[in-house]
């Protein structure tokens, strides 16, 4: 029956697919990517032991109870506590086993949690903005747009955080995504086993130049090349690059700006900052609060976001940052650098 | 901006050649159609006895022919797509720029679901429904009426749209800040906004009126646990749908307060939260989904055991098996995004409840299976679908399941798999369950078969269609494309855009064949007139009517003692007995005022829009009025006479007899 060939076909394809094939989540080339493949992989194969049957069970009942046949005929045959308990017990059983392997895994591929490693972790701040993707180095001192680059096996801790739309920070070969909004930090954390080139896009739609948002995410073979990159950044010394010079808030608003009516036919192209100014980051995750944020409190008293924090003078300025869902103080303080760990009160 | 057009100007005329194109050919079809209206004199007809009717059988019909129209514009919409995707590859810029793909995509989600698949479950529901708990029509005959209307009214923005100004360009979720003021600043989210508005509150109204009528007005003898399985599968949808549409309704409330009125629930700024109406969104959403496969899952039931000639299995867990997966459905809605930075609790706890749904659903498919099991089963048309659900659906449950794990979720999100996903549970279920009963309650609704032919070649369209379509999406998001692009420039993935472009081709050519089956089956209707009102042997109450059924339904309230009523009639040999007399029957007269308060809130809607607040004034207080007016009548009913009612039965005896 075509149904079944169809179904025969479509499973292959899948099973193919998940044999091999190049680039995309099932050629990942870095731990979390790896790990993620296999859960899909174990979940599948679990789900395909009831899928398989039922597919054949339908098709076979269908053919071998069809009319004419004379089968045994029993049409008021309709309850069986026996049969009942296991259509019951098996779904149940499998989603038990599915069920402990998603809340172990869970845990286990959080984008929040850092990545162990023997090396330390690089800070990259990520922004998207319409439609383009800014890196900024905090700890170097350095921004790029467009492509980001880290050495191999050195784990990366992403800051996420958006410019207007809502997009999501999205390399398919090194594994997780998350979302960048606007007013907020989320975090993620991946780390390349390989070098190589992979592309990086935005997965979530953003407007009218969402399609060309992508970005070559380049893992250096070593750290030496990963230092001369940011070195050429800094000297602003890469043949046939733009360097833009300093990412300070009036380049960054330029950068920023965009166009709602006029077509978008290619990506932006790469760009560097060889030096930043310190907390242009934060600054501007905190800015959706700063500037219209202020409410009247009392005759004479404004109210602004610096007094969530209270009289904490060292506190980072992380209102904004969505951590696990809610905004509190991030005490992960030796993650980041100390230049986004200032307060409005210390400018 | 003037006082008398609002934002509305000549700029708001389209000037894509492709959107002008389709406006003529609409405005001749429409030109064609009043004229063969006005040629054989049925304006009369069409509104006398349809667009006033309040009969819950014509306004099922209806609802189907909404849906039908909306097919047709959201697949046409698909087709776009997929031949935008299959030319723009490898740098190709195709022959759709973003501004007009963009609303393609949007007006395709928005339609196919709310303005496609909802309008048939409705209208299946209400054809269905009250003749299967043996009612002489809803609770609420006006309301349902007006439902209607509001449906109808949601309708025709969307596709007002099309001609002046533009469509949402947020993909049909609309989240902010995109579909904000600032990101969106034209009339498309607007559009959006008061379409699915209109329509949802008519959706909402539909669910209580059809709950109210579940729970009061079943025939002598039925209880709760004796109702057909597709009336259980209704009156969860119902509930699902009094509980989540308010939600909508309020979610889409407070985006118009951010866009008419500077307010700041979803802004980037001023203390807004995009979040919110995202968690919003879906507490709607997900619900929604259920809603549109309950009915189907219920469709198959009856199809099942009604072709194999037995009793369905399982019933009393098929009817628990539905309950648990109505209430699970509501604490799901995070799934939708375990991309969003919740904790791992968080996400591990909603993936694990996603999953769980699986445990119910796998048992409707087994007690399926075990229906077919020792049955006889008659390999028609519906019977068909629902094989080729079983199959299709199956792997769509599982794809489902492995979206729900978020570890694997976080590479699947917002690809083309998950769009795979969505189309294959969708598809091969909520619409092959609709097309399944389409081709099951065809004759009972309008008292002729379906020809078969075209059936059965329509189906097997869709589903190889359906599988070359949507399995190569399944690929390309483990290859990593993402939805929604505009061009790609990947060579691997082109191969895949290619055969699902021809998938989709494949599907037009079902679509055909179902529409030429229409009109085949309705030129020869005279020979294939389902004199009996029983074509299938059905074992529910609405088989025990002629066909199509008398406009009261039932000359006397059948009295039942069985799950199969119509069966344990037969077998009893009370089926078909002749009455000495009949009581006079009370029955709801048609009225104008659901098609007026329609139309008055389109333009309501409309003004809204386009800011032109006078008209806006008119339209909101004109349908508060005409509502008023209506409620304050009390020239409502008459009473069917009782040599009338004895002419109407003998007359069906008498084919029954024949037959």
């Amino acid at each position: 029956m075509l149904t079944r060939i169809l179904s025969k076909v479509a499973l292959a394809l899948m099973v193919g697919l998940l044999a091999g094939c190049q680039g995309g989540v099932l050629d990942p080339k870095g731990q979390v990517g790896i790990e993620e493949k296999q859960l899909i992989i174990v979940a599948t194969l679990l789900m395909l032991v009831v899928v398989i049957p039922v597919i054949f069970m339908t098709l076979y009942f269908a053919w071998k109870y069809r009319e004419g046949r004379d089968e045994i005929y029993e049409p008021k045959w309709s309850h069986s506590t026996k049969i009942e308990t296991v259509v019951w017990a098996i779904p149940v059983i499998i989603v038990i086993i599915l069920g402990v392997i998603t809340w172990k895994s869970t845990h286990a591929l959080d984008p929040y949690k850092p990545l162990k490693s023997d090396k330390d972790h690089i800070n990259v701040q990520v922004v998207s903005m319409n439609w383009k993707w800014l890196f900024i180095y905090p700890d170097l001192g350095i921004a790029s747009v467009n492509e980001l680059r880290f050495p191999e096996n050195v784990p990366v801790a992403f800051q996420i955080s958006s410019e207007g739309t809502m997009n999501s920070f999205f390399i398919p070969q090194l594994g997780s995504q998350i979302y960048s909004m606007a007013g907020m930090v989320t975090k993620l954390h991946l780390i390349a086993n390989e070098p190589g080139t992979f592309d990086g896009y935005s997965a979530n739609y953003s407007g009218p130049g969402f399609t060309n948002m992508k970005f070559k995410a380049i893992a250096t073979e070593t750290q030496a090349d990963f230092d001369a990159w940011v070195a050429g950044v800094k000297a602003e010394s890469i043949a046939g690059s733009t360097n833009n010079g300093i990412l300070d808030q009036a380049s960054y608003d330029k950068l920023a700006e965009y166009d709602l009516h006029a077509p978008v036919h290619e990506a932006t192209p790469v760009q560097y900052y060889g030096s930043i100014k310190p907390g242009i980051f934060n600054d501007n995750v905190m800015k959706f609060m700063k500037d219209h944020g202020k409410v009247e409190l009392l005759k004479g008293t404004t109210f602004d976001s610096n007094m969530i924090q209270g009289n904490s003078n060292h506190g980072e300025m992380n209102h904004g940052e969505m951590n696990h869902g809610e905004m509190e103080m991030n005490h992960e303080s030796s993650e980041h650098s100390s230049d986004d760990m200032h307060t409005e009160a210390e400018k | 901006m003037s006082a008398l057009l609002g934002k509305l100007s000549w700029d708001a005329l389209p000037y894509d050649p492709i959107v002008i194109g389709t406006l003529c050919v609409v405005a001749i079809a429409g030109c064609v159609l009043a004229f063969l209206l006005i040629k054989h004199k049925l304006l009369g007809v069409l509104w006398n006895d349809w667009l006033t009717s309040v009969d819950h059988k014509k306004l099922g019909i209806m609802y189907i022919v909404l849906a039908l129209v909306m097919l047709i514009r959201g697949f046409a919409d698909a087709i776009m797509m997929r031949l935008q995707l299959a030319l723009a590859t490898s740098g190709d810029p195709g022959y759709l720029p973003p501004s007009h793909y963009d609303q393609i995509f949007t007006a395709h989600g928005v339609i196919m679901i709310i303005f496609m698949a909802m309008p048939f479950m409705i209208g299946l529901m209400n054809i269905v429904v009250p003749l299967q708990i043996g009612a002489r029509d809803v609770a609420f005959p006006f309301l349902n009426n007006l439902s209607f209307w509001l449906a109808v009214s949601g309708a025709v923005l969307v596709n007002i749209s099309l001609g002046l100004g533009e469509f949402a360009k947020t993909g049909w979720v609309a989240y902010p800040p995109l579909s904000g003021l600032e990101y969106s600043p034209g009339v498309g989210v607007d559009y959006y906004i008061w379409a699915l508005q209109i329509s949802g509150i008519g959706t909402t109204l539909t669910a209580v009126n059809f709950l109210a009528t579940v729970f009061k007005m079943r025939t002598p003898g039925m209880k709760l646990m004796d109702m057909p399985i597709f009336t259980w599968t209704c009156t969860w949808a119902n509930i699902l749908i009094a509980a989540s549409f308010p939600i909508l309704t309020a979610v889409l409330a407070m985006l118009t307060l951010d866009r008419y009125l500077d307010f700041h629930f979803f802004t980037n700024d001023g203390g807004g939260n995009s979040m919110m109406y995202i968690n919003l969104f879906w507490a709607w959403g997900h619900p929604e989904v259920y809603i549109l496969v309950l009915p189907a899952f219920g469709i198959f039931s009856e199809i099942v055991s009604t072709f194999t000639g037995k009793r369905l299995f399982g019933y009393k867990s098929m009817v628990w098996a539905t309950a648990s997966i109505s209430i699970l459905g509501f604490i799901v809605w995070l799934h939708h995004f375990f991309t969003m930075g919740s904790s791992a609790n968080v996400n591990a706890f909603f993936g694990v409840m996603t999953m769980i749904i699986a445990v119910p659903t796998g048992v409707k498919l087994f007690n399926w299976l075990f229906t077919m099991y020792r049955g006889r089963l008659r390999v028609t048309v519906p019977v068909l679908w629902t094989l080729g659900f079983m199959v299709t659906f199956t792997v769509g449950g599982m794809t489902g399941v492995l979206l729900a794990v978020p570890g694997a979720n976080y590479v699947l999100h917002n690809s083309l798999f998950l769009i795979a996903h969505f189309h294959n549970t969708i598809i091969g279920g909520a619409v092959f369950g609709y097309l399944a009963g389409f081709a099951f309650w065809f004759p009972k609704a309008m008292g002729f078969h379906l020809n078969v032919k075209l059936g059965k070649a329509a189906f097997w369209c869709w589903l190889v269609g359906f599988f070359l379509a949507f399995m190569p999406l399944y690929v390309l998001g483990f290859l990593g494309m993402t939805r929604r692009l505009n061009h790609t420039d990947n060579p691997d993935w082109n191969i895949w855009l290619y055969i699902a472009l021809v998938g989709a081709l494949v599907i037009l050519a079902g679509i055909i064949c179902q529409f030429l089956q229409l009109y085949v089956s309705f030129r020869d209707r005279a020979q294939n007139l389902d004199t009996t009102g029983d074509p299938w042997n059905g074992h529910t109450l609405e088989w025990s009517t002629a066909s199509p059924p008398q406009y009261y339904n039932f000359a006397e309230l059948p009295v039942v003692s069985d799950i199969d009523a119509f069966t344990d009639m037969k077998e009893k040999g009370t089926a078909y007995v002749r009455k000495e007399s009949y009581a006079p029957i009370h029955m709801p007269k048609n009225t104008k005022a659901g098609i007026i308060i329609g139309a008055l809130i389109t333009a309501f809607g409309f003004a809204m829009i386009w800011h032109i607040w006078w008209l806006a004034i008119v339209g909101l207080v004109g349908s508060i009025v005409t509502f008023i007016a209506r409620a304050y009548t009390s020239d409502v009913d008459y009473y069917v006479q009782p040599d009338e009612i004895a002419q109407i039965e003998n007359e069906h005896l008498d084919n029954v007899a024949k037959g």
